[in-house]
């Protein structure tokens, strides 16, 4: 063990060892589990004789978990061994994930599995301690709704989120996304043949893609109405210079030598476009799909702050803020996060499909 | 001299495109005024004349932007809620506080994430995957709260907490690529080159502040960019949800609930300005640190 990892342990340790000290108070029949995390926390100073191995700490980190957990309705003022031991947990499920990611470190590639792992344990934790924070120390449910609330109010308004999320994302998002990307690349492909379009543009790409473009919002919700086709008009000037610049810059990936060998076989402009430049570019586009995939997601849900009918994401969230539901904004916003992460997986795995030979494929 | 003339005739292409674009959009509403008004064969330069300047048309024209803008950043006090600059004013300082926080949060994590393992694996996954997440969605839940905090339990006048939560949102949106571009930069370093400060027998800290560090320049203004223009999308952004009265948001949300399009339009164009200057401004800073760490210029 390093020496980090020893201070962590001595830590945790002691924590659990002062948290006992301060429960004795407290008669015996109340929060066994917690008492038995504290005691065992205590136990594992036994590693400065006998060393512990990774998966102990992993099990004390879940046992930690499941003590604050399931104890937290037992005190009513909550006392201060309740939040040690809420620390020692913490302290533990660090020093699994410290002791984990030494463990894995020489062996890079071959252990995807356990090297996930990691994040999943550093997010449980994460949701942990906001779950007993917000109940345990009763933050206001309008500053924050413990993650169990934001739970149960998803499980219970499936289906109006199931309408908000045609709404904006069947709809509007998708809709804005192919048309913006697909005019893009055409535009790209046209104007490759011009250098004079093309240096005049390029510029102009650049710049537009550092402004402020939601701003065009109420704009669009001004031309196409309040429906979903003013969310996706926003979306299709957000997608467009992204994925114009992206696309000009992969036409040009394909070296001169290749590119010589090509007109060496007499190949036709778009026998070199279609079988050379358009898949070297492929990365560069798939760069901006996924790029994409997270704007048009974001302008579609501002673009509901600026109007829009009775549904849709955005509007449930700033309608719902004005009336103070917070759990419901929060229920959207994890719905959004789900919905925009598995948007950019899906392009991500297809971009892995078709750019399989590019370097950065390979490695991975 | 060569790279603008293609970007100039450009340029102008686009203003003719807009205002012939806005003859077509604006025509419809002409016609009906001239209908209600009994007008018969109105020539057509009149026809045209009028489309570009009607007062809430549907695409205003650039001499209408332009003139809003002069009239409301020249011909008023800057401290006066009818100046540009004044809502202009409101938002950069906002984006400003809001970039400082999100850069120095963003090199410090990349810091701690290129210094340990145990950080490296379990905060950049999150890191990566909260940027798949639409952040924006969080922005007015986050004004409001924060407001709701600064000014109920810590007792904060009303003005520096406006202040502050727009700020978190530039500072959420902007640590970001910070980020992401510091953790590449700081590891740029090769492989030969550490080695080089081992044989020097270097310390840790001087293998930082020696060669990480400088070698990390390059990326971290690369991001530096990125992250001001994200800044300036998030507090205007903030100044979207209800209570907002000041600002170039708060200006693009009142211009549309009273369909003024010559205000919207100003406002963009304004919000673009400023984008443009704060990203040169970062890129002058760029320079300047260029030369006083004695690069070569490229």
């Amino acid at each position: 063990m390093t020496q980090f990892q020893h201070f962590l342990a001595i830590v945790a340790g002691g924590l659990s060892a002062a948290a006992v000290a301060l429960s004795l108070v407290t008669p015996f029949e109340t929060a066994l589990v917690l008492k038995a995390f504290l005691l065992l926390g205590v136990a594992s100073m036994l590693r400065f004789i006998v060393p512990l191995g990774l998966w102990v700490d992993g099990a004390f980190a879940l046992l930690g978990a499941v003590a604050v957990l399931t104890t937290i309705n037992v005190f009513s003022p909550i006392p201060p061994f309740f939040w040690m031991a809420l620390v020692a947990a913490w302290l533990f499920s660090w020093l699994f994930v410290e002791r984990l990611s030494k463990a894995l470190a020489p062996r890079l590639g071959d252990n995807a599995g356990l090297g996930l792992l990691i994040p999943v344990v550093f997010g449980m934790t994460l949701l942990v301690a906001w779950e007993v924070v917000t109940r345990g120390a009763n933050v206001p449910q309008v500053i924050l709704p413990p993650p169990s609330m934001i739970g149960a109010r998803i499980a219970s308004s499936l289906g109006l989120l199931w309408i908000d999320f045609q709404q904006t994302f069947l709809k509007a998002v998708l809709a804005g996304y192919a048309l913006g990307c697909g005019l893009g690349f055409l535009v790209a492909i046209l104007i490759d043949r011009s250098p004079f379009l093309k240096s005049g543009l390029l510029p102009l790409g650049n710049f537009v893609s550092a402004l402020p473009i939601v701003g065009v919002a109420p704009i669009m919700v001004m031309w196409f109405g309040f429906d979903w086709q003013s969310k996706a008009a926003v979306v299709v000037i957000m997608t467009f210079f992204p994925m114009l610049v992206n696309t000009v810059a992969g036409l040009n990936a394909a070296s001169a030598i290749e590119r010589d060998l090509m007109r060496t076989y007499a190949a036709s402009y778009w026998q070199t476009l279609l079988k050379l430049r358009l898949p070297a570019a492929g990365p560069f586009i798939f760069n901006a799909l996924k790029i994409n995939s997270t704007l048009a997601l974001i302008g579609a849900i501002v673009a509901e702050f600026f109007g829009s009918p009775v549904a849709g994401m955005g509007f449930r969230i700033s309608a719902e803020i004005g009336r103070m539901n917070v759990d419901m904004v929060w229920a959207e916003i994890a719905m959004a996060a789900l919905a925009g992460s598995v948007f950019y997986g899906v392009v991500a795995l297809i971009e892995r499909g078709v750019t399989f030979w590019h370097p950065s494929m390979r490695g991975a | 001299m060569k790279r603008a003339i293609p970007i100039l005739t450009i340029l102008i292409a686009l203003v003719v495109v807009w205002y012939l674009a806005a003859i077509a959009l604006n025509a419809p509403w002409q016609n009906d005024v001239y209908r209600r008004g009994d007008v018969t064969n109105v020539p057509l330069t009149q026809f045209i004349a009028d489309t570009w300047n009607q007062e809430k048309p549907v695409l205003p024209t650039p001499h209408q932007v332009a003139e809003e803008l002069w009239n409301s950043t020249v011909m008023v006090a800057p401290n006066k809620p009818r100046s540009l600059l004044f809502h202009a004013w409101v938002t950069f300082s906002a984006t400003g506080l809001g970039f400082a926080l999100g850069s120095v949060l963003g090199i410090a994590l990349a810091v701690l994430i290129v210094h340990s393992e145990a950080m490296n694996r379990s905060l950049m996954p999150w890191i990566v995957a909260s940027q798949t997440i639409p952040i924006l969605a969080l922005a007015p839940l986050i004004v409001v709260i924060g407001f709701n905090l600064f000014t109920g339990t810590i007792g904060m006048p009303t003005d520096p907490a406006r202040l502050l939560s727009k700020a978190i949102i530039s500072a959420y949106l902007s640590f970001f690529p910070v980020a992401v571009g510091m953790v590449k930069g700081l590891r740029s370093p090769e492989a030969i080159q550490l080695d080089l400060m081992h044989t020097y027998s270097a310390s840790a800290n001087q293998t930082f502040w020696k060669l990480r560090w400088p070698a990390a320049m390059p990326f971290l203004f690369a991001s530096l960019k990125v992250g001001v223009a994200a800044s300036l999308v998030g507090a205007i952004v903030g100044e979207l949800p209800t209570g907002a009265v000041a600002g170039l948001g708060a200006r693009l949300l009142a211009g549309s609930y009273y369909s003024q399009t010559v205000q919207i339009w100003s406002a963009l164009v304004a919000a673009s300005i400023l984008a443009a200057l704060l990203v040169l401004a970062v890129g002058l800073v760029e320079k300047l640190v260029n030369r006083a760490m004695g690069a070569r210029p490229a």
